[in-house]
């Protein structure tokens, strides 16, 4: 997907720069820690404000939201009115509306009669599980080829893989997990389909280690389609910074000390490029999330993604509202830590 | 008289500016090939009025056989109903077009507003505009598109306005970043001092320093609004039109996988992938042209 090409660079280079550059105080890594915490919490409250009041000012009765277009009489919607507690005023519809959220209370999902907090314990792990090996893979493919890239500027391998990376960057999501589905899944001409195209497990799973591969042979084509279409952003990105590094100084004196090349890269170039990016695995987490709910929806993956699918699909505004806040608030915090650690491990930023 | 001498000086420095521009852009062949392949598509979307309508797109219509692969008579093969692939792909190349440009255009013009303010008002003005914008920034775009275009109803123009709203930030950012250091120039202190508002700094001296790179970003923007589109339409958020999203979530919908109908995945599918690279390529050139620090870094 082509979305944060553009935010990326720019970030990656502020960070470089240091956050220090615009406000130059000399506050300790803790006190910067809670001003961002408290950020956070400020985005948060936000996101609360800022749900109810989508979900409620917008066009559409929500009664009638929920009844689908069922026929009901004035009576009934009367009482669902006053059950759900829209007749109340607006003020109070929005302290409860706060409270419940602060308690957890995300309400219960019309569709599935069940509450939003326990559909989404479920659907937590399967998320959890593809995202995350999706993400470790594409790191480490994306560091590893950029730092090849970068460090041999314009050899073949550069324009090799900056030249596939672009069209991954270009190629919509879920475009690209029709093709896999079509070509791996259900098979093509000659070759057959090998890998599982649905959900994440098959109807008669096997116990012990046999449903481990089981689980892996249906994770193969999601993780597949996630990796490829994020990991093109991590070589992008690494090889940029690793390019602007190249050109230091120190990477001259370290040559003039009689490094050898590959030592140069590993212990002097590389740790100072690796820094914006890093930060930027975490700050464009959210470009992971719109990623899984394609691929999760594309592959039927029992997770998070598919079920605010779902909530969209049916609608089911309980439920798209839980797991919209649920997932924006996850993104919130991970930024937060992204902003903390990064100033931790930056020794030029801490200083300033 | 003074005024009017000014004026023609401005412009024939502009003048100048952009035959250098051309000059340069010309030397990035992947931009050049980028801005025929998108002039093609454009070209192609504009006339399609007058060789076909509407009611390629109509189920009824469909009067081929269903499922035919590529042929003489369907060089595209046709869909589930019979229809042409060919026709409603480029039928359907109007609707992605334009919603791409348009989202993009609203983002952009957003963008460029709040950036311009957030950089130019220091103070509450500025920090708060920073603080909403950096809000934007991590809410995940596409779900947040997702629910405003679900709740708003589909339609092209909440289409627009869901894609329009969740992309303006990082233009923002970039926009302020550049309105600060244009404004730390000496000749923004001297029209100060000659008595310029807020607006004619802003408009005069701010908005053309920035106008290069919102073109460029302008370019990036329509190629991501694109994907998005296409995105939010296979996620069954959409605007009811045919569409290259639609027609994948189409395919997706009626087994064309299963079927073996690979004409009908693949061709819709390059199409996006076509105009999102022309749009990229262009928008890539147009940076390493305009932007100083690139330029310098080579």
């Amino acid at each position: 997907m082509t979305a944060p090409l553009e935010a990326a660079e720019p970030a990656a280079v502020q960070a470089a720069a240091g956050p220090g550059d615009e406000r130059p105080t000399h506050r300790g890594t803790l006190q910067y820690a809670l001003s961002k915490a408290g950020g956070a919490l400020f985005s948060i409250a936000m996101v609360i404000i800022g749900t109810f009041f989508v979900f409620r000012l917008l066009p559409g009765d929500p009664v009638r939201n929920l009844a689908q277009g069922r026929n009901m009489t004035p009576t009934q919607l009367a009482l669902e009115r006053h059950r759900l507690g829209l007749d109340k005023p607006l003020i109070d519809q929005f302290a409860d509306f706060v409270g419940k959220t602060l308690r957890f209370d995300l309400g219960t999902s019309y569709e599935y009669k069940r509450p939003v907090l326990d559909l989404i314990g479920e659907r937590l792990g399967p998320t959890l599980l593809l995202a995350g090996v999706g993400l470790v893979i594409a790191v480490s493919l994306g560091l590893w080829q950029g730092t090849r890239a970068g460090w041999r500027h314009n050899s073949r391998f550069d324009r090799v893989s900056t030249g596939i990376s672009l069209v991954l960057w270009s190629v919509p999501t879920f475009w690209l997990g029709l093709l896999l589905l079509m070509v791996f899944g259900v098979g093509i001409g000659p070759i057959p389909g090998i890998f599982p195209t649905r959900g994440i497990e098959s109807v008669d799973a096997p116990d012990g280690f046999a449903y481990v591969l089981d689980v892996a042979a249906h994770m193969v084509l999601p993780c597949l389609t996630l990796v490829a279409v994020v990991y093109a952003q991590y070589l992008l990105v690494m090889r940029s910074s690793l390019l602007e590094e190249v050109s230091q100084d120190y990477v001259t004196v370290a040559r003039a000390k009689g490094l050898r090349d590959d030592e140069v890269r590993r212990r002097h170039a590389v740790p100072n490029a690796l820094l914006p990016t890093v930060t930027l695995v975490f700050m464009r987490i959210g470009f992971i999330v719109g990623g899984a709910v394609t691929v999760e929806t594309i592959y039927s993956w029992p997770g998070l993604g598919q079920l605010f699918y779902e909530a969209i699909r049916v609608p089911d505004f309980t439920l798209m509202q839980g797991t919209f806040m649920l997932i924006t608030v996850a993104v919130i915090l991970m930024n937060t830590l992204a902003d903390v650690v990064y100033r931790m491990l930056d020794p030029r930023v801490r200083s300033a | 008289m003074s005024a009017v001498a000014t004026g023609s000086v401005a412009w024939s420095r502009r003048r100048l500016a952009f035959g250098r521009f051309w000059r340069d852009f010309r030397q990035h062949r992947g931009g050049m090939a980028g801005l025929v392949a998108l002039a093609v598509a454009v070209v192609l979307a504009l006339v399609a009025p007058l060789f076909i309508d509407q009611s390629v797109t109509s189920v009824v219509s469909g009067t081929g056989v269903k499922w035919s692969p590529p042929s003489l008579a369907e060089p595209f093969g046709t869909d589930e109903s019979g229809r042409s692939v060919l026709l409603m792909v480029w039928w359907g190349s109007r609707t992605s077009l334009l919603i791409g440009f348009l989202a993009a255009l609203l983002s952009i013009v957003i963008g460029m507003v709040v950036g311009i303010a957030a950089g130019h008002f220091r103070g509450w003005l500025g920090a708060t505009l920073m603080r909403i914008t950096d809000w934007f920034l991590v809410l995940p775009s596409l779900i947040t598109a997702m629910v405003l275009a679900a709740i708003l109803g589909g339609s092209t123009f909440t289409i627009i306005v869901a894609i329009g709203v969740t992309t303006w930030p990082t233009t923002a950012r970039l926009i302020r970043s550049q309105t600060l250091a244009v404004e730390a120039r000496p000749y923004i202190e001297r029209s100060k001092a000659l008595g310029g508002g807020h607006w004619h700094i802003t408009t005069r001296h701010v908005l053309p320093n920035v106008a290069p790179l919102l073109l460029a970003s302008t370019t990036l923007e329509v190629a991501s609004a694109i994907v998005t589109e296409s995105t939010l339409a296979f996620l069954g958020v959409s605007a009811n039109k045919t569409s290259w999203g639609t027609m994948l979530r189409a395919s997706y919908d009626f087994g064309a996988a299963t079927q073996g109908a690979w004409w009908y995945i693949i061709i819709p599918g390059l199409c996006i992938l076509a105009v999102v690279m022309a749009f990229t390529l262009c928008g890539r050139a147009l940076e390493a042209v305009l932007n100083p620090r690139l330029r310098k870094a080579g």
